[in-house]
C-alpha cells in the first residue's frame, strides 16, 4: 500500500521553475483568480502538506489536521482584535505565534493518545479528535460559538486584501515554499529517517532501541505545527474562522486533496489543493443538470466521485497518475536502444506548472 | 471482518429515508381535514404502516450494503486504509445524493398512531412509549441475538475464524466470500433499521449520517474494535457521560456545561491511556 515515498534529492531546477511561475502569476491571471484558486490552493496545499507528511514519512494517516489548525485559527483570532471571541487584543505577530504554540501543544497530546495505535484505528481515533474540536468550537461561546468570530485583525504586512490581494498572494506563497522545503529538510534528517524506518518495521525499530511512540508523538506534533501554520494562513485567507469551517466536512475536504494530489509525495499536496480548487469554482459552471443527480449545485457528489476514481485507480493520487506516464513514456522512448534515457530517478521534483 | 466501513451513517440515514417515503407513498391516508398546523399529526398510521416499511428499509439496506461490499471492497480485501478511504468517497456521495433527494428539511416517521406517546412509571415518572419500549427493547433484543449469533452458531465461529486468519478459513474449504456478504448484509440491516427507529425517535435530516457515524466511532474506540460486549460498555459509558455532561457540569454558580464536549473527550482519552487499542481490543 505504500508507493514511493520521495527521499530522494530535490529537484532544485523544477522547484525553482515552478516558483518564479507562481511568482509570475498575479501579472497574468485576474485578481479573482489569483484570490479564490491560488491563494487557497496554496494554504489548503499546506494543510493537506501536513497530513501527507505524516502518511508518507510516518505510515500515519490522520484526520486531526483540521482539528488543529481549527485550534491554530481560533487561537489566532481569539488573540488579536475581532467581533465575537475574547476580548484581548494583541499584536497579530504575537497572536501568530501564541497560535502556533497553542497548536503545536494541542498536537503533541493529540499525538500521544493516538500514536500507540496504528492503521484504520489511528484514523479512527483522529476523525474523533477533529469532530471533538468542532463541537468544543461550536458549544464554547466565550471562544467562539456557531457564529465564530469575524473581522479578524490582519497583520500589516497583507495590506488589504479586499483591495488588492497580491501581497497576501506573496506572503501564503513564501509560507508554503518554506513549508514544502522545511518538510523536505526534516524527513531527511536522522529523525526523518528513523520515522520511515518506524513506518516499515516498528517491530525492529524498537528492538534497535528506538523509542517508537515518542518518535511517532514528536513526528505529530511537528505536522501538527505546519497545520497550525494552515490554519493562521485560513483565517488570513478569510478574515474570519468558525466551527463550521473546521467542520467534518472540512476534515473530509483536506482528506480528499491529499488523496487526489497523492498521499505519498508532498509536492501531492499543492497539486490536490490546486484541482480541488478549480473543481470546486468552475464545476458549478460546466456541469451539466441531470434532474436532481447532478448538477450546479451538487458539488460534493462531483467531488465525491473524483476522490471515489482516483482511490480505485491510482492510490497514488494525481502525482501518481503523472508518475506512471512518465515511466511509460520513458520506458517507451528508451526502448529502442539502451536504457539510458529513464535514469532521471523517482525524484525531480514538483512538475512544472503545478503550483501555479 | 476487519472492515471499517465509514458509510455506515449514510446507510443509517438512507434506511430512515426510505422507510418514510414508503410509509407516505402507500400509508398516508387523509383523514378529512388537513387543519393541522404542525403537518405532523394529520395523517393516522396502522402498525402495518409503520412496521412494513421498517422491514423493507431495513431489507433495502442490508441489500445496498452487500452490494457495496461486493462492488467496491471485495476486490481490495485486507487494505484497510484503502477501504475506509472508499467508504469515506462512497459517505460523501450518498450524503449530497440524499440531500438533492430528500431536502434539507428534518423530517419524521411516524409511529403507529394507536400507541402511546409515554407511559407512566412508578414513581411519577413519564418516559417515552415508543424511546423506552421499542427502542431499547429493540435493542436489547438485537445485541442478545448478535450475540446468540457470533458466539453459538457455525456461522458465528466462522465469522470469528475470518477474522483471525482468512487465508487459513478459505484453505479449509469455506467459502469466505458468502461469509462476508452474510456479514455485511447483518451489518448493513442493522445500520438501516437503525436509522428507522431514529427516524422515528428522533428525526432525518442531512448531517445526522455524521452524528450517527461520530457516536459509533467513539463507541468503538472506547469498547474496541471487534467486540460485541465491548459495544455495548462503549455505548453505555458515552450515553451516560454526554446525557450527565450536559446537565450535572455546574460547579457553585459556575456553569460549565459549554464545556460538556471536554468530558466525552476525557472519557475517550482515559479509556486509550491505559488500553490503545479500546477496552476490549485485540491486536490484529
Amino acid at each position: 500500500v505504500n508507493p514511493t515515498v520521495s527521499t530522494g534529492r530535490l529537484g532544485w531546477i523544477g522547484l525553482a521553475v515552478v516558483v518564479v511561475v507562481a511568482a509570475l502569476m498575479p501579472f497574468v491571471v485576474s485578481d479573482f483568480f489569483l484570490n479564490v484558486i491560488l491563494t487557497k490552493a496554496l494554504w489548503l496545499g499546506v494543510a493537506a502538506a501536513s497530513l501527507i507528511f505524516l502518511a508518507a514519512y510516518g505510515g500515519m494517516v490522520s484526520l486531526a489536521q483540521v482539528g488543529i489548525y481549527g485550534v491554530a485559527g481560533m487561537t489566532y483570532a481569539n488573540l488579536v482584535l475581532a467581533d465575537g471571541g475574547s476580548t484581548v487584543a494583541w499584536n497579530p505577530w504575537l497572536a501568530l505565534i501564541a497560535a502556533l504554540v497553542v497548536a503545536t501543544v494541542v498536537a503533541i497530546g493529540f499525538g500521544w493518545i493516538a500514536a500507540r495505535s496504528e492503521g484504520i484505528y489511528f484514523l479512527m481515533i483522529t476523525l474523533a479528535f477533529s469532530v471533538l474540536v468542532f463541537y468544543f468550537f461550536s458549544q464554547v461561546t466565550q471562544l467562539s460559538g456557531f457564529g465564530g468570530v469575524n473581522s479578524v485583525d490582519l497583520p500589516g504586512i497583507l495590506g488589504n486584501p479586499e483591495q488588492d490581494p497580491v501581497p497576501r498572494y506573496f506572503v501564503t506563497l513564501v509560507v508554503a515554499v518554506l513549508v514544502f522545503l522545511a518538510l523536505r529538510a526534516v524527513a531527511r534528517t536522522a529523525f526523518g529517517i528513523g520515522l520511515q524506518g518506524i513506518r516499515d518495521e516498528p517491530a525492529r525499530m524498537r528492538a534497535l532501541g528506538f523509542d517508537v511512540t515518542l518518535h511517532r508523538m514528536l513526528a505529530f506534533g511537528f505536522a501538527g505545527f505546519i497545520a497550525g501554520i494552515a490554519g493562521v494562513l485560513s483565517v488570513w485567507y478569510n478574515s474570519r474562522i468558525t466551527p463550521g469551517s473546521i467542520n467534518l466536512e472540512q476534515t473530509i475536504n483536506v482528506l480528499i486533496i491529499a488523496v487526489i494530489g497523492g498521499l505519498y509525495r508532498l509536492e501531492g499536496a499543492w497539486i490536490g489543493a490546486l484541482a480541488y480548487a478549480l473543481i470546486d469554482n468552475y464545476s458549478r459552471e460546466w456541469v451539466p443538470d441531470i434532474g436532481n443527480v447532478l448538477g450546479p449545485a451538487r458539488f460534493n457528489t462531483i467531488i465525491g466521485l473524483v476522490f471515489l476514481v482516483i482511490v480505485l485507480l491510482s492510490p497514488g493520487g494525481l502525482v501518481g497518475i503523472w508518475e506512471g506516464m512518465r515511466d511509460r513514456l520513458g520506458g517507451r522512448r528508451g526502448g529502442g536502444g539502451t536504457q539510458t534515457t529513464t535514469t532521471a530517478g523517482p525524484e525531480t521534483g514538483p512538475a512544472p506548472g503545478t503550483v501555479n | 471482518m476487519r472492515v471499517v466501513n465509514m458509510a455506515h451513517g449514510s446507510l443509517y440515514l438512507l434506511g430512515g429515508y426510505l422507510a418514510l417515503e414508503m410509509q407516505e407513498a402507500w400509508f398516508k391516508e387523509d383523514t378529512g381535514l388537513n387543519l393541522s398546523l404542525s403537518g405532523a399529526s394529520d395523517a393516522e398510521y396502522g402498525f402495518v404502516g409503520w412496521f412494513l416499511p421498517l422491514v423493507l428499509a431495513t431489507v433495502a439496506i442490508g441489500i445496498i450494503g452487500v452490494l457495496m461490499q461486493q462492488v467496491f471492497l471485495r476486490w481490495n480485501q485486507g487494505q484497510d486504509l484503502r477501504q475506509a478511504l472508499i467508504t469515506i468517497a462512497l459517505s460523501v456521495i450518498l450524503a449530497d445524493q440524499m440531500l438533492a433527494a430528500f431536502g434539507g428539511i428534518s423530517k419524521d416517521v411516524q409511529a403507529p398512531s394507536a400507541w402511546p406517546t409515554s407511559v407512566l412509571l412508578p414513581g411519577d415518572v413519564r418516559f417515552g412509549f415508543f424511546r423506552g419500549a421499542i427502542v431499547l427493547g429493540s435493542a436489547l433484543l438485537i445485541g442478545l441475538l448478535l450475540w446468540l449469533v457470533i458466539k453459538r452458531t457455525r456461522f458465528g465461529k466462522i465469522v470469528r475464524a475470518g477474522v483471525d486468519d482468512r487465508d487459513m478459513v478459505s484453505a479449509l474449504g469455506i467459502n469466505v466470500n458468502l461469509v462476508f456478504i452474510g456479514a455485511f448484509l447483518i451489518g448493513a440491516m442493522l445500520a438501516g433499521f437503525g436509522g428507522v427507529l431514529g427516524g422515528t425517535m428522533i428525526s432525518l435530516a442531512p448531517g445526522q449520517d455524521t452524528a450517527f457515524l461520530l457516536n459509533s466511532l467513539i463507541v468503538v474506540i472506547i469498547g474496541g474494535m471487534g467486540s460485541l460486549g465491548g459495544a455495548a460498555i462503549g455505548a453505555v459509558a458515552l450515553g451516560l457521560v454526554d446525557a450527565y455532561a450536559d446537565v450535572y457540569l455546574t460547579f457553585g454558580g459556575t456553569d460549565l456545561t459549554n464545556y460538556s464536549i471536554i468530558v466525552t473527550f476525557a472519557l475517550l482519552v482515559g479509556v486509550l491511556a491505559v488500553r490503545p487499542l479500546g477496552l476490549f481490543g485485540r491486536p490484529a
